[in-house]
């Protein structure tokens, strides 16, 4: 979340689109409640489906799965072409007066620079125009042709509302309303926040969902706003903290990005990652880079890691390319995966398409798993009747299954989807043999470490140097790994502005990341999280919950990264004089001197706003990008249809998916065709129950025992199906048997002159656990993931239904 | 909770016209359930089994988000589901299901077992369990359908309000676990205020038929609603206008006291009449001695 769960209470309007809070986050949806009783907010809700979170709206349209691209474009088209954006803000704290070079360009569905055999863009094109010092040239009267703003009017023209209508299927009369009350926060003193969640993420265009709604936020002026903002609910406990550590494949902590084989030393690599200044006078936060990184390293590797080894740069993995879920999956069934250590983890329920999962699986020859349940992916090679119907007697895989602690049996911190470090205290002991999470990775580095002392390898050093400074080498605590996120300083730091003066003495937990430094003489875990736990203390323990200014901001609570900050780009929520633009909201201001206020200022705190440095101090520009060009799939998000689509051509371009969405070859096969699979679907879960776990507990398991599938009446009708009845659901992957739940929430739609059916299906139910044994519902679902990420495409794809 | 009889209001099948009363100063509670904040999530659900250590079967899937889909004796809260399409745009009435705790209890009123329920000085009605005798009069006598026996044991069951836990300054779990404050406890004329505050929004919301559901058939509720659509109690699986039954109102009026003391009298009456042109009944030996054998093993 660009802002935070209290601060939801702030809003005016309230936009869930792309996510259902009311059941995946009932806890954090208490403040949409807030605001509509006691600011008159409305809720507007843009759902496949009318949902638990509809139920409580003002206003519900429903919208075909896979075309949020279309309804939010046409959004945007709408607020352009009625001239209902806030100026003031567009003009100085976007993009949109910059020039982008003249020969970039799109045609019928194709930037410029597609190659169509690498399925991938040469993005030179999408650059600005910059003169010989690299800053890019602006018109601020916004007329150029070339500026980002009139690039934004003419793409996003062709999404008129009866194109929006006949595309996403939503009643133009019910789009329209959307797009007016959207408009209403164009005005300064009003906000709208953004609440998603998977339901944007898990699309082939996931990153452009996400984009499209930041272009929309800016243009109304909602980002940095008190009630305003860019919010991904996450979708479990802690998931924030997970891409916060680095744990996905490509990154390091506090979102450094790992070494390719581009990278040749570490001159390079921090070239390469260091950003260069775009506008004058901006701060280009980012060009501490080297400071961030070579303090992770220090962490890592102590006193092994020296100046004259580039800071053990070199022991670094060197990465050749993605390996995110869909990947490992297609190594492992290309049988290239010896060995999976699952921690935390269940793929066979929740990656796409089991049987290439379970394809995957059986090749290994050694599965371990970490995990305080007994997971479906740990008994993949068990025979489960027709849930899983394998023949163990043909698998070879060795499973190893570590049982480890809950999360309410350890110490530990937790990040909310709010960015907020909460510290909590072991409620029990974990049962039997199950031991933390540290101790089991602990005990298993030592092992190896022993392996590599003893026998030698082809590598040793990156395992044998590693910093292991923990009190019981076996049992790392949750305090010293808190400590070493932190950071502290391996020698005094000199304060440049103060001679004689330090900013962090040696051995000191440092205060924030503002004292890192890139020559070896600060160590941080993680840059993002200095200043959690520092001299003063575990700052993730603190539980005042007072709110001085009402927003919500509660200071003293827990603590948030970065740097206590609650509402990230804050100081757009004052104008260029450094006025907060609405009086009765102030979370900054300028007091003549220095930034003050509510919140921990995000930005340079004695830059006065006569100099001009803007308010989206990590980029490069100062200025938020309304044009994007780091993306893998377009500069400006565009309208493509989920890879199993209902319709035979985009009616928006000759393209039909996204151009630069990975596909691995033999997966060209898996994706449906509407005459065999007729129905869209889409997956989610339920209040009831969280993932696949709460299947094994009882109270859960009572209040929503049994797989079942969602139909509309429509549909039903057709084929015969009553309510309760069991049914046969198919994709182009396989099928599964469970109950129907016959509804009128559930849509059929008008797209491209058909009627479109919508089909829905919670994924909770497995072959294990307390519940009724049921199909595993990603049996059904595509292996193919969003162009930029790779997030599986989950939410959009064909089916067909019938009477079992 | 300890049968403490200045807590106690009223008293089933006891003549206690009025219970001693010193101890004025005890507002009675009231939970509001504002169904326009209720988001169906069922952690009243859940905090009810937990708290009150019931634990129904896992069953099946039975064509409702709704699970299990009605009131049991292990189910003492449950949620309902109900798509209603409303002047051509579709609702859900999400709808929390329990006990009313009406100020005039037809459950009590029905009851002929001294003491099996009672209504505390804080207008919680509650079932006494040891004193229950199966017979389901409160069934019968409830116009809310909420009472449900257990079969393994004959004696009804249902929502206490927590009573051991409001009786030491707690709220009701269900109230405690609710996320979004659709459901709030506190004294009747607090909620009573807050109910009538939320139809401000609702109204100025659009929805202009928003109503408070405390039915004055029953004397008011000590468990009452902000509905939506106040002109559709029924949609919700609420009844219009309830009231203590006909049946239940004439066993509890004086014409059906005086008639049972009548009847008492004539009982005794016949008795002595019987005895005296009679003399004693005499009871045969052979069942004397199978009673005491039986007793003894």
């Amino acid at each position: 979340m660009t802002n935070s769960w209290v601060d939801i209470k702030n809003a005016d309007l309230i936009l869930v689109m792309g996510g259902n809070p009311a059941e995946a986050h009932p806890c954090g949806f208490k403040w949409v409640l807030e605001a509509k009783a006691k600011k008159k907010a409305r809720l507007i809700v843009v759902d496949p489906r009318f949902t638990r979170t509809a139920a409580v709206a003002d206003f519900y349209a429903p919208i075909r799965p896979g075309t949020d691209i279309a309804f939010l474009g046409g959004v945007i088209n709408y607020l352009l072409s009625n001239d209902k954006i806030q100026h003031d803000y567009v003009r100085n704290y976007t993009s949109a007066a910059l020039l982008v070079r003249e020969d970039t360009g799109f045609d019928d569905g194709l930037f410029t620079g597609y190659d169509e055999a690498k399925r991938s863009y040469d993005k030179s094109t999408w650059n600005y125009q910059v003169d010989k010092d690299g800053i890019a040239k602006v018109d601020p009267t916004l007329q150029d042709p070339n500026s980002v703003f009139q690039r934004l009017k003419t793409h996003y023209a062709r999404y008129t509302p009866e194109l929006v209508e006949r595309t996403t299927g939503t009643p133009k009369a019910s789009f329209l309303k959307v797009c007016e009350a959207i408009a209403t926060t164009a005005v300064p003193d009003r906000t709208m926040t953004s609440l998603y969640a998977l339901g944007w993420t898990q699309h082939s265009v996931g990153s452009q969902n996400i984009r499209s709604i930041a272009i929309l936020q800016l243009l109304l002026g909602n980002m940095g706003m008190a009630g305003g903002g860019v919010n991904a609910l996450r979708g479990h406990s802690n998931i924030q903290g997970l891409t916060d550590l680095g744990l996905l494949s490509h990154s390091l902590p506090g979102y450094l990005t790992l070494p390719t084989d581009g990278d040749p030393d570490l001159k390079t690599y921090l070239e390469k990652r260091t950003p260069k200044l775009l506008r004058p006078g901006q701060f280009n936060y980012w060009a501490n880079y080297p400071k961030f990184f070579v303090s992770l390293m220090k962490a890592w590797y102590g006193a092994a890691a020296t100046k004259e080894n580039d800071f053990a740069f070199e022991w670094l993995p060197k990465i050749d390319g993605a390996y995110d879920v869909l990947r490992v999956m297609e190594l492992m069934s290309q049988g290239k995966v010896n060995g999976y250590v699952c921690q935390g983890f269940n793929p066979l329920s929740s990656f796409p398409n089991k049987e290439k999962v379970l394809g995957g699986l059986r090749k290994l020859k050694f599965l371990v798993t970490i995990d305080p349940l007994s997971t479906e992916t740990s008994e993949f090679w068990r025979n489960h009747g027709e849930f899983n119907d394998v023949d163990p007697s043909q698998i070879q895989t060795e499973v190893f299954r570590f049982p480890s602690s809950l999360f309410a049996e350890e110490d530990g911190s937790l990040v909310s989807s709010a960015r907020w470090l909460q510290w909590h205290w072991k409620a029990a002991e974990p049962p039997a043999e199950a031991k933390g999470d540290l101790e089991i990775v602990a005990e298993l580095y030592l092992a190896l470490k022993k392996l590599y002392a003893t026998e030698g390898g082809a590598f040793p050093d990156p395992v044998l140097k590693l910093a292991w400074p923990y009190r019981i080498t076996k049992a790392p605590a949750p305090e010293e790994v808190a400590r070493e996120f932190n950071g502290q300083a391996l020698a005094d730091v000199p304060d440049p502005k103060n001679p004689g003066a330090f900013l962090v003495k040696q051995g000191e937990q440092v205060a924030g990341f503002g004292v890192l430094q890139a020559d070896g003489s600060t160590a941080c875990g993680c840059w993002i999280f200095a200043g959690s736990w520092t001299q003063a203390g575990n700052q993730m323990a603190r539980r005042d919950a007072s709110d001085p200014s009402g927003l919500g901001v509660t200071p003293g609570w827990a603590w948030s990264w970065p740097a206590n900050r609650r509402v990230l780009y804050n100081r757009a929520s004052c104008n260029a004089d450094g006025v907060p633009y609405i009086p009765t909201r102030k979370l900054i201001w300028w007091n003549g001197t220095k930034w003050v206020g509510n919140d921990v200022p995000d930005f340079k705190a004695d830059s006065p706003p006569a100099d001009g440095m803007n308010p989206f101090i990590m980029n490069g520009e100062g200025v938020a990008r309304l044009w994007a060009p780091a993306m893998a799939d377009g500069p400006f998000p565009e309208h493509y249809e989920p890879f199993d689509t209902p319709l035979a051509r985009n009616p928006f371009g000759k393209v039909l998916n996204d151009p630069a969405a990975r596909v691995f070859k033999d997966d060209w096969k898996a994706f449906g065709k509407p005459d065999e699979f007729p129905f869209v679907a889409t997956t989610y879960r339920l209040t009831e129950h969280f993932h696949f776990w709460t299947k094994h507990a009882r109270i859960p398991a009572i209040l929503q025992p049994e797989a079942f599938v969602e139909l509309p009446e429509g549909l039903a009708r057709k084929k015969g199906i009553r309510n309760d009845d069991m049914v046969v659901v198919k994709s182009k992957r396989g099928q599964i048997k469970l109950k129907a739940l016959v509804t009128k929430r559930m849509p059929t739609l008008t797209v491209e002159g058909k009627e479109v059916e919508v089909v829905g299906l919670p994924i909770h139910w497995g072959f294990l656990g307390q519940t009724r044994k049921g199909y595993i519902t990603n049996t059904l679902t595509p292996p193919v993931g969003d162009a930029n990420i790779q997030t599986p495409e989950y939410k959009a794809f064909l089916v067909n239904v019938e009477k079992a | 909770m300890a049968l403490e009889t200045q807590d106690i209001r009223l008293r089933s099948a006891t003549t206690m016209e009025s219970a001693p009363s010193a101890r004025s100063f005890r507002p009675e509670v009231a939970k509001l359930i504002d169904l326009s904040r209720c988001i169906g999530c069922k952690a009243c659900q859940a905090a009810c089994m937990e708290w009150n250590d019931l634990r129904e079967e896992v069953g099946t899937f039975q064509g409702s988000y709704a699970n299990p889909l009605h009131l049991s004796d292990q189910s003492w809260t449950v949620m309902k589901f109900n798509e209603t399409v409303i002047d051509g745009s579709l609702n859900w009435f999400i709808f929390k299901d329990g006990c009313m705790h009406c100020a005039d209890p037809g459950c009590l009123k029905a009851c002929p077992s001294p003491g099996a329920v009672v209504q505390y000085a804080n207008g919680i009605v509650d079932f006494q369990q040891d004193n229950c005798i199966g017979c389901g009069y409160c069934i019968t006598g409830c116009p809310f359908d909420i009472p449900r026996m257990r079969k393994q044991d004959g004696r009804v069951y249902k929502c206490t309000l927590c009573s051991d836990r409001v009786s030491v300054g707690l709220e009701p779990a269900c109230i405690k676990s609710c996320p979004t404050q659709a459901l709030t406890f506190g004294s009747k004329a607090e909620m009573t205020e807050l109910a009538n505050h939320r139809l401000v929004d609702l109204h100025e919301r659009g929805m202009a038929k928003a109503a408070v559901y405390d039915p004055s058939g029953v004397g008011g509720t000590h468990v009452f609603y902000v509905l939506p659509h106040g002109d559709r109690p029924e949609t919700y699986g609420l009844p219009r206008d309830p009231s203590v039954g006909a049946v239940v109102t004439f066993w509890r009026s004086g014409v059906a006291r005086a008639l049972g003391v009548a009847t008492m009298f004539g009982v005794l009456v016949a008795g002595i009449l019987h005895y005296m042109r009679y003399g004693p009944l005499e009871v045969p030996d052979e069942t004397e001695g199978k009673t005491g054998k039986e007793a003894q093993s």
